[in-house]
């Protein structure tokens, strides 16, 4: 179909996504994991200065108030988990502003999902379990690969991704045609490990049906914890299929002392880069202060998710109306 | 001069990199879960034609460069430049060597080309598609033979050589592809 009212993706595509969702949502009642619903419109957001958000204003002159629209879901299903909820999962939409690429749509859909005492290597075996279930994939002919980041980083690159040394980075990079890496990263370390990861790393991994990559370097915790035994990584991992980045997981950090040093942290970044500064979100901290009860939890892509269900080569493919449509 | 950011970045759009007008001929925006977004982009160099891969910042910012296309009737060369006109407005451009570079050996007389220019002066030529040219030189070949497999080459009125089947010859006019640069038929008259 042509026009700009019609949907970009072929109308075969919502049959595909009504299926996926029905038996992710199947999977879950199944464990009896509880579906839940939480704002998409919310007084704040998160302070990772890598996730531009929305803002919008309500109405109630001349007091108006400033809203976020959700990058994740997550602080609100915190909130929950702290109440007493047990494990739930949501199926909804997120938001993040300036993401726009084959792979990026600045709306789209997220299932997340928290197991309350579950360790990071529970909710890993769960996540295969859903995964190959959705894709209809059995665990003995899926070419499966699990590895640490660690050794996965230093098998392709032989640099060493926890202990940062500029100066072998930057050899590295001149050795293999990533220029562009020394003047775009300078000295920081992050950046560096993001440059290397999806230019030289990630397209390695195509290799593999599914892929999960756990134990980032503790400057990469995000809203992990610090791994008890080894300081140098945090307890995250991330789940690529097909090379392609499709969700990630955490042991989830429940003190709230660090957790609210890390926001001012993050915040000291945006000032530093000109960012506007965000408010840290109250009503998440005290939740942490009640208690959040320990647990794992993980965001997966839901239209990527499709793209690969699919065979599609773009998000354009598979939603009927992309931000350019919508 | 009007710059643009990575987000607006697709293929097509012309940007000056490293002082040079280029051609976005890719974009892709990658962004590592919780980290660095940045925009991995192929990129022609428009003066030398090379393309290379450059990664930006997300949200960067670049200088747009001035680069249009115009369609313009080829006129003649006088040693040095060859010389062009707008058919409507009959303004004329003169290219140098380095913006005709390759295109020259299909330039014909009143031929119907792609110009680019950059800040208004010519920066490339492009030939039509498909161009009709006389041969001027070719082996006589065996009669009879009707096949094309195997061929000869051929000598055309540009001074372009390519590859035409044996039973083509001397004198005919025949139909080539610029951008291959293979015979396509033989063109009645």
């Amino acid at each position: 179909m042509n026009g700009q009212w019609a949907p970009a993706c072929n109308l075969k595509q919502l049959q595909c996504r009504a299926q996926m969702l029905s038996k992710i949502r199947a999977f879950f009642e199944q464990r009896k994991v509880l579906e839940v619903e939480t704002p998409l419109l919310c007084h704040s957001t998160g302070t990772d200065p890598q996730l531009d958000f929305f803002s919008s204003a309500y109405h109630c002159s001349p007091n108006n108030k400033q809203m976020y629209l959700q990058t994740s879901p997550e602080f609100a299903m915190k909130r929950l988990l702290a109440a007493g909820s047990g494990s739930i999962y949501q199926i909804c939409k997120a938001f993040r502003n300036g993401e726009s690429g084959r792979f990026h749509n600045p709306e789209f859909s997220i299932l997340e999902w928290y197991r309350i005492d579950y360790n990071l290597q529970q909710l890993m075996d769960e996540t295969i379990e859903l995964l190959l279930y959705v894709l209809e994939k059995n665990e003995s002919t899926a070419n499966i690969k699990v590895l640490t980041y660690s050794a996965l980083f230093e098998e392709i690159t032989a640099l060493n991704p926890c202990n940062f040394c500029l100066q072998s980075y930057i050899s590295y990079a001149e050795n293999n045609n990533l220029t562009d890496a020394i003047s775009l990263c300078e000295n920081d370390h992050s950046m560096w490990l993001d440059f290397i990861f999806s230019h030289i790393i990630q397209p390695e991994l195509e290799q593999y049906h599914l892929c999960i990559v756990y134990g980032y370097p503790a400057i990469q915790a995000s809203l992990s914890r610090i791994n008890i035994d080894n300081p140098a990584i945090a307890d995250r991992f991330e789940v690529f299929i097909k090379g392609i980045e499709i969700a990630n997981g955490f042991l989830e950090l429940a003190d709230r002392n660090e957790q609210e040093r890390r926001f001012d942290q993050e915040n000291e970044v945006r000032r530093s880069k000109g960012m506007m500064l965000v408010k840290k979100d109250p009503y998440f901290l005290d939740a942490l202060s009640a208690g959040l009860p320990e647990c794992s939890g993980i965001a997966l892509g839901l239209d990527r998710l499709l793209m690969i269900l699919t065979n599609s080569n773009s998000l354009k493919e598979v939603m009927p109306f992309p931000f350019d449509r919508a | 001069m009007a710059k643009y950011s990575t987000n607006e970045f697709k293929a097509g759009l012309k940007i000056m990199l490293d002082a040079d007008p280029c051609a976005i001929i890719e974009n892709e925006f990658i962004k590592p879960g919780k980290g660095q977004a940045f925009s991995r982009v192929k990129i022609r160099n428009l003066k030398t034609g090379r393309v290379v891969e450059r990664t930006f910042k997300s949200g960067e910012s670049v200088e747009s460069a001035d680069v249009v296309d115009i369609e313009i009737q080829y006129l003649y060369c006088d040693g040095d430049f060859w010389h062009f006109m707008m058919a409507d407005t009959f303004e004329q451009y003169q290219a140098d060597e380095n913006a005709v570079a390759d295109s020259v050996k299909w330039l014909k007389d009143q031929a119907i080309c792609t110009m680019t220019l950059w800040n208004d002066l010519p920066l490339s030529v492009t030939p039509p598609n498909f161009v009709e040219l006389s041969i001027t030189d070719t082996d006589p070949g065996l009669k009879g033979d009707t096949s094309g497999g195997g061929g000869k080459p051929a000598t055309l009125e540009t001074g372009a050589v390519v590859r035409v089947p044996l039973f083509v010859q001397i004198g005919e006019m025949i139909k080539v592809d610029t951008r291959t640069g293979e015979y396509v038929s033989r063109v009645k008259e």
